[in-house]
């Protein structure tokens, strides 16, 4: 079996001539540049994908030149920004300036310290992962506002304004759906989440939290429909203005990152992460393929919504997660505690209730806030508009 | 040896992955600036070109000018509900222990403690806080 920990242990009898830290900080040094070197580069081949299936979805080629299938395109755009002038406008707050897209790719690489990709597959293993990774997120909005401040430009800084306000809104409701599985599993380790999830994903035993933590995770990574931050027909390119060459390219990376890094942690805390599918189990296939695959099957579905869902307006935006995500998430979680009180081991009706609810909280949402306002009103022809006269 | 493992497992491989995914960015971004020292990339700032970008007219104002700043409401939400998420995840880490051991009152406390939470969520979806001004 594959995993990180025989890895480990190879390289500490590897090296086990050396004094008992140098083995340590080595192996870890190690597979620190292993798993940076691997995001990395599954962030380039992502952005092929994604240029790939966004064409596809709008009926266009995508890039098809460089090697078969245009899949050494990431290689050419590396080129291309290393080697294009990089230009730091005069008024700019320069060390701020730098330090943004630094700050950026940084705490999107830290997420994966704790993540489990497969049994026994990851760095290392604290009680308190959960929370680490929910703080981490949120630096995010510290460094976008870095960058559209540092700027010095009113493009910039309305953006970094907008990116402030949505990101720490969604904060919420991201955080509070997720109490229903720490509820659950009892704890707040991802390995402890992973475990309890042998029997069922939570994403049947809780669907209301699962599309709550769902819609905020793609707001948290400020994609379409939730764009508001770099909206280019308003803002230019939003707190991005400025950026150019190597900057520029690691900003980009680092959001072709995000949905990777989303689709892990959905696999995680919702489709039970390693463990196999219940009526697949007789097939011989190691963990951190199952996870591989359940990811990849979550990033294929926020492509579709990213390409096929129209940008909301930064005013609907916030009102959805004030208005209908936080009572969501919070009635999950108090469905949860009650069920947990009284029907603890009978997971049947528990699944039967929250489904239950599930439909008539969609139902509801949708004919409350949808239909009221898409009744228009009837067209009244101008007097003016007359053209047979 | 053992002892070094659980520490090393625990925090200090994070730590060592830190410095790694630090030095990850600033070694790109050093690389870029090795190019420009050797000559490859071109750097040749003007005035026009290292001006702030303002959809193509000269910028004639400071950016440090008044900017309408219409979300102060959800930064004091964003306080108000993000203390109640610190006090519900120890709460939830440990439920079901303290229900076997003290039974229904945990979850009915809890259920005050959000209710007084969510009369001030509707006081303030009553005040427009939640709305574009």
């Amino acid at each position: 079996m594959i995993s990180f920990n025989t890895l480990n242990l190879f390289l500490v009898d590897l090296l086990s001539f050396l004094p008992d830290k140098l083995v340590f900080t080595i192996s870890g040094l190690i597979m620190s540049v292993a798993i940076c070197t691997f995001l990395i580069g599954l962030g380039s081949v992502y952005t092929w994908f994604e240029r790939r299936v966004i064409a596809r979805f709008q009926n266009r080629s995508g890039p098809n030149r460089w090697g078969p299938f245009g899949i050494l395109q990431p290689i050419a755009d590396a080129v291309k920004l290393l080697i294009k002038e990089d230009i730091i406008p005069a008024t700019a707050d320069k060390m701020v300036f730098i330090a943004a897209p630094i700050i950026f790719l940084c705490t999107t690489l830290l997420v994966y310290a704790f993540l489990p990709l497969g049994i026994d597959s990851q760095l290392g293993n604290i009680n308190v992962a959960l929370l680490f990774v929910l703080g981490i997120t949120s630096v995010n909005a510290l460094s976008v506002f870095m960058a559209g401040w540092a700027s010095r430009n009113k493009y910039a800084t309305l953006g970094a304004i907008r990116a402030v306000a949505m990101l720490i809104s969604y904060e919420v409701p991201m955080a509070i759906s997720l109490m229903g599985i720490v509820m659950v599993s009892q704890s707040l380790s991802l390995v402890g989440i992973v475990n309890a999830q042998s029997n069922i994903p939570f994403i049947i035993l809780q669907p209301l939290g699962a599309i709550t933590f769902m819609i905020a995770a793609i707001a948290e990574m400020s994609r379409a429909p939730f764009d508001m931050i770099e909206s280019e027909s308003e803002l230019i390119g939003g707190y991005i203005t400025e950026y150019a060459g190597m900057k520029f390219a690691v900003f980009q990376l680092s959001e072709f990152l995000a949905p990777i890094f989303t689709a892990s942690l959905f696999t995680v805390l919702f489709l039970g992460g390693s463990n196999p599918l219940k009526f697949l189990e007789f097939l011989p296939i190691p963990g951190i393929l199952w996870f591989a695959s359940k990811s990849f099957v979550i990033t294929a579905i926020l492509l579709w919504f990213r390409s096929t869902w129209p940008r909301l307006r930064i005013d609907q935006i916030m009102g959805f997660a004030w208005k209908v995500l936080m009572p969501a998430a919070i009635l999950n979680t108090l469905l949860v505690g009650l069920e947990l009180v009284f029907i603890r081991d009978n997971y049947i009706l528990q699944i039967i209730i929250n489904m239950l609810i599930f439909v008539v909280f969609i139902y509801l949402i949708a004919n409350i806030l949808g239909q009221k306002r898409l009744k228009l009103k009837e067209p009244v022809p101008s007097e003016l508009a007359n053209m047979d006269a | 040896m053992e002892e070094y493992s659980i520490y090393f497992e625990r925090y200090g491989y994070f730590s060592l992955f830190f410095v790694v995914a630090l030095l990850v960015p600033a070694g790109m971004l050093f690389a870029s600036f090795l190019f420009k020292i050797i000559g490859i990339r071109k750097d040749n700032p003007t005035p026009v070109k290292t001006d702030i970008y303002e959809a193509g007219i000269r910028t004639f104002s400071s950016q440090w000018s008044g900017f309408n700043f219409r979300y102060y409401t959800f930064a004091m939400m964003f306080l108000i509900f993000d203390v109640e998420v610190i006090f519900l995840f120890p709460w939830a880490a440990s439920f079901i222990k303290l229900n076997d051991a003290y039974g229904l009152i945990v979850l009915i406390e809890m259920f005050i403690f959000i209710g007084v939470l969510i009369l001030g969520w509707f006081l303030a979806w009553k005040q427009k806080a939640m709305e574009w001004i």
